[in-house]
């Protein structure tokens, strides 16, 4: 694998991941650096990751909240 | 060794995003909140278990994770073969990344923002097979490690990889059907090259808007 890009977007997710190396990681910034087509990818990937995980949030019903506080402290005076 | 005594001031933070991919994985309330009850309920039991200083987070969703593969999951397991069709890499990217440079002074996240609604983008993750949701889910929302991945549904790392590069793909799938079914884009406007230069609305988009 020889072409820089191709490479580059290889390990787009590992990188978006935190998963590589410090030497890969900087290969691939330098990369990105020059490349405005794998810059490209590589934002529109990071914003979508950033996306999903920001539209997947929820809170707990605090019912539910209550119940397993109830619980807990029904099981620590059991424990005592 | 961990003092139970303070185990819920630890553990209830992290009770939202525990509640959320519960929802993720039951894919019903109802189910969801017994998963986490008895997931808190677990840890609190094992509490003595848990060596302080290490990673509580990822200690819950361990348990979480455990509990739903042992009690709420199909009994029919699902083999990790599972055959859905394959896409390319950049799926999404190729067919909505050019869109981005027709409206000035928006972020790219905010273009995503405005593509795909909260719904949409649990539909597109809940619609994933079991063992692809619960790699996508904990790397890409919940932000565990691949390593952490590994221990928690105890498979090698190079699955945790292999899943995660097929369920996003399949994710990214989805994503694009609720996009063209929304009429953002014509069902024909998959030619990457010619992506970036559409500055105006598709006709036939425009033709089912009566305002």
């Amino acid at each position: 694998m020889t072409d820089p890009c191709e490479a580059a977007l290889h390990e787009l997710y590992h990188f978006l991941a935190g998963e590589l190396t410090d030497e890969r990681r900087s290969l691939i910034t330098v990369h990105l650096d020059g490349c405005t087509t794998c810059l490209g990818a590589f934002d529109f990937e990071a914003e979508l990751r950033r996306v999903v995980a920001e539209r997947c949030r929820e809170s707990v019903p605090e019912e539910l909240r209550e119940r397993i506080a109830a619980l807990i402290r029904h099981e620590h005076s059991l424990d005592r | 060794m961990a003092d139970q005594a303070t185990f819920a001031d630890q553990a209830v933070p992290f009770m939202d995003s525990i509640y959320a991919a519960a929802l993720r994985l039951t894919r019903n309330p109802s189910d969801a909140e017994d998963l986490v009850q008895e997931t808190y309920l677990k840890a609190y039991r094992g509490f003595g278990g848990f060596e302080q200083g290490t990673n509580l987070r990822a200690w819950l969703y361990r348990i979480l994770t455990n509990t739903f593969i042992n009690t709420y999951r199909s009994k029919k397991r699902r083999p990790d073969e599972t055959q859905f069709d394959e896409v390319e890499d950049l799926y999404l990217y190729r067919r909505l990344g050019g869109l981005e440079a027709a409206t000035v002074g928006r972020s790219a996240e905010d273009e995503l923002l405005d593509w795909f609604s909260e719904a949409e983008v649990k539909n597109a993750l809940e619609a994933l097979p079991e063992q692809f949701r619960m790699a996508v889910l904990l790397a890409d929302v919940e932000g565990f490690s691949y390593k952490e991945i590994a221990e928690m549904v105890d498979v090698p790392i190079g699955t945790v990889m292999s899943r995660l590069h097929r369920g996003r793909k399949a994710m990214q799938r989805e994503l694009y059907e609720f996009a063209k079914a929304r009429r953002l884009l014509p069902d024909d406007a998959v030619d990457p090259s010619g992506a970036s230069e559409r500055t105006t609305a598709p006709a036939h988009a425009k033709a089912h808007r009566d305002d």
